[in-house]
């Protein structure tokens, strides 16, 4: 059993991953992150599985990486960082992932959240890489991710100034898709999840790596990639049923095949 | 906790934090804002308080900023107000206004100043039949703060706000009870008692819902119809799950006296 991390079985499909480090807002501390890799892959294995949930408490998502452990590693400690491998594998997950926000989503804590393909915040949550205050910078995605979704001018300055931005903002830029009560943060986060795990995983998970795609390639490649994905798709039994169902007036019965 | 320049008590459910410079009109220096803002952190902090007072000793409610704190020298460079209401009036001002509890402010005397908009960050105001609120920024060249500017006009209408705000003149506490600016004027004498009164029995009500129901109505100053009938969908939601809810439910149908607790 993980020690860091609460994990519900998966209901309806989705399974839902809390963060719990209260002593310490959540920081991401290796363990942490090497558990939370490692119960992704896990995800990823199981079929019940469809859509992934991931949350922290009511007053941290995450609140940055762990600073202690961060000041014992000299350059060759950063060097062979295990906590790379550990990112490398959150990237890796084929399956929809939803980050549910509360409270603070800072440094580490703002970079995972943004390896989440769904960002669903509380109305007092807050979004910041304050990484610049230590005289380091982020890490993990901080300055690549973030940029792409909030544009240049607000990234610089975050990234810059080390100043967090609250959900509204944080929406209206577009780096999150709802704000909520922040009571129902979760729940939202989960309603979404449901209604992804009754779509057909093959179609989910081709098109999800394809709007990946269009975060890293030019736009010729991108539509290329979606056309293949497309058109793999068109070998699948749920295709057939999807098609149909809507033919008949039903609800379709998705099988992944 | 001894304060020096506030007093402050937890009783049965209420905390009365009571503004204590009777000699400078209660009238804020930094050292009284960082009383406050103790107190209302050992309010927020407090499962046990579900009702918060708010008043002033001595015949003044609030006069606002302390004067001799600001101290304008000729030659001197000139001083950053942004700053102090960064500092000390914005974060006083939101924590009334999000305190999930009701907050009844009890204006004593007089309040100018930003002393003449805390009142209006809370929730229910009594205000004594002498009590007055001047909003005299305009009088030394400055703007009304502490959300003044934003409340008043929501309150008493855009004519009235601009009267009150561009000619800073005294408003009776009758006078702002017939605008809808406060919500009850009482008798001198009587004010602390029904202010008590009211907050204690406050406190033996659903707190849970009452902080929603404040919650809602904040809101609303912002939001279009439409996210205000999602917001009430969702804050009805929470309020169906407390316990008060089904106490209030049981009581009812058993027709006797529910028991709140506030969760």
């Amino acid at each position: 059993m993980p020690r860091t991390l609460a994990v519900l079985p998966p209901e309806q499909g989705v399974r839902l991953i809390t963060l719990q480090r209260p002593e310490a807002l959540n920081a991401l501390n290796t363990e942490l992150l090497g558990e939370l890799a490692a119960e992704l892959d896990a995800a990823e294995q199981d079929a019940e599985t469809r859509v992934v949930v991931i949350t922290g408490s009511r007053k941290a998502f995450a609140a940055g990486a762990d600073i202690k452990e961060m000041a014992e590693r000299d350059l060759v400690g950063i060097l062979n960082d295990p906590r790379l491998a550990h990112w490398q594998r959150i990237t890796r997950f084929s399956k929809p992932l939803i980050a549910a926000i509360n409270g603070f989503c800072l440094g580490g804590g703002c970079e995972l959240a943004m390896h989440a393909d769904i960002l669903i915040a509380g109305e007092d949550a807050r979004f910041g890489q304050p990484e610049i205050n230590l005289g380091i910078m982020p890490g993990a995605g901080g300055t690549q991710r973030l940029l792409r979704a909030v544009g240049k001018s607000l990234a610089m300055q975050m990234v810059l100034t080390g100043e967090a931005i609250d959900a509204r903002h944080a929406q209206r830029a577009g780096l999150v898709s709802e704000v909520t009560q922040p009571e129902f943060t979760v729940e939202r986060a989960l309603a979404i999840g449901r209604v992804i795990a009754q779509k057909a995983p093959l179609a989910v998970r081709l098109a999800k790596e394809a709007l990946l795609k269009a975060e890293d390639t030019d736009l010729a490649s991108g539509l290329r990639f979606e056309r293949h994905a497309f058109t793999l798709l068109a070998g699948t039994r749920d295709r057939e049923e999807g098609i149909r169902a809507f033919q008949e007036k039903r609800r379709p019965e998705f099988t992944g095949q | 906790m001894n304060f020096e320049h506030i007093l402050f008590s937890i009783e049965a459910g209420v905390a009365t934090l009571s503004f204590n410079r009777p000699e400078q009109l209660n009238s804020f220096n930094a050292k009284m804002h960082g009383e406050v803002r103790e107190a209302l952190k050992q309010v927020r902090q407090n499962p046990e308080v579900r009702v918060l007072l708010l008043t002033g000793e001595g015949r003044g409610f609030c006069a606002g900023q302390d004067l001799g704190d600001r101290n304008v020298a000729p030659g001197a460079a000139t001083p950053d107000l942004g700053e102090s209401i960064e500092k000390f009036y914005n974060p006083l001002i939101r924590t009334l206004r999000d305190l999930p509890l009701p907050v009844i402010c009890a204006v004593n005397g007089v309040a100018a100043g930003a002393g003449a908009n805390i009142p209006l960050a809370c929730d229910l105001v009594l205000a004594g039949r002498s009590a007055s609120f001047i909003q005299a920024f305009c009088k030394i060249g400055l703007i009304p703060d502490s959300g003044g500017t934003w409340t008043l006009p929501r309150l008493v209408g855009m004519a009235r706000a601009k009267a009150l705000t561009l000619l800073g003149d005294r408003l009776t506490a009758e006078q702002a009870e017939q605008w809808g600016l406060i919500y009850r004027v009482v008798d001198d004498a009587a004010l602390r008692e029904e202010a008590l009164k009211l907050a204690h029995h406050l406190a033996t009500q659903p707190t849970y819902g009452l902080a929603l129901i404040k919650r809602s109505l904040n809101a609303s100053l912002n939001n279009s119809f439409d996210e205000q009938l999602d917001l009430e969908r969702d804050l009805q939601r929470l309020a169906g799950r407390s316990e008060d809810y089904r106490e209030g439910v049981r009581a009812f149908m058993e027709k006797h006296t529910p028991a709140f607790k506030g969760r």
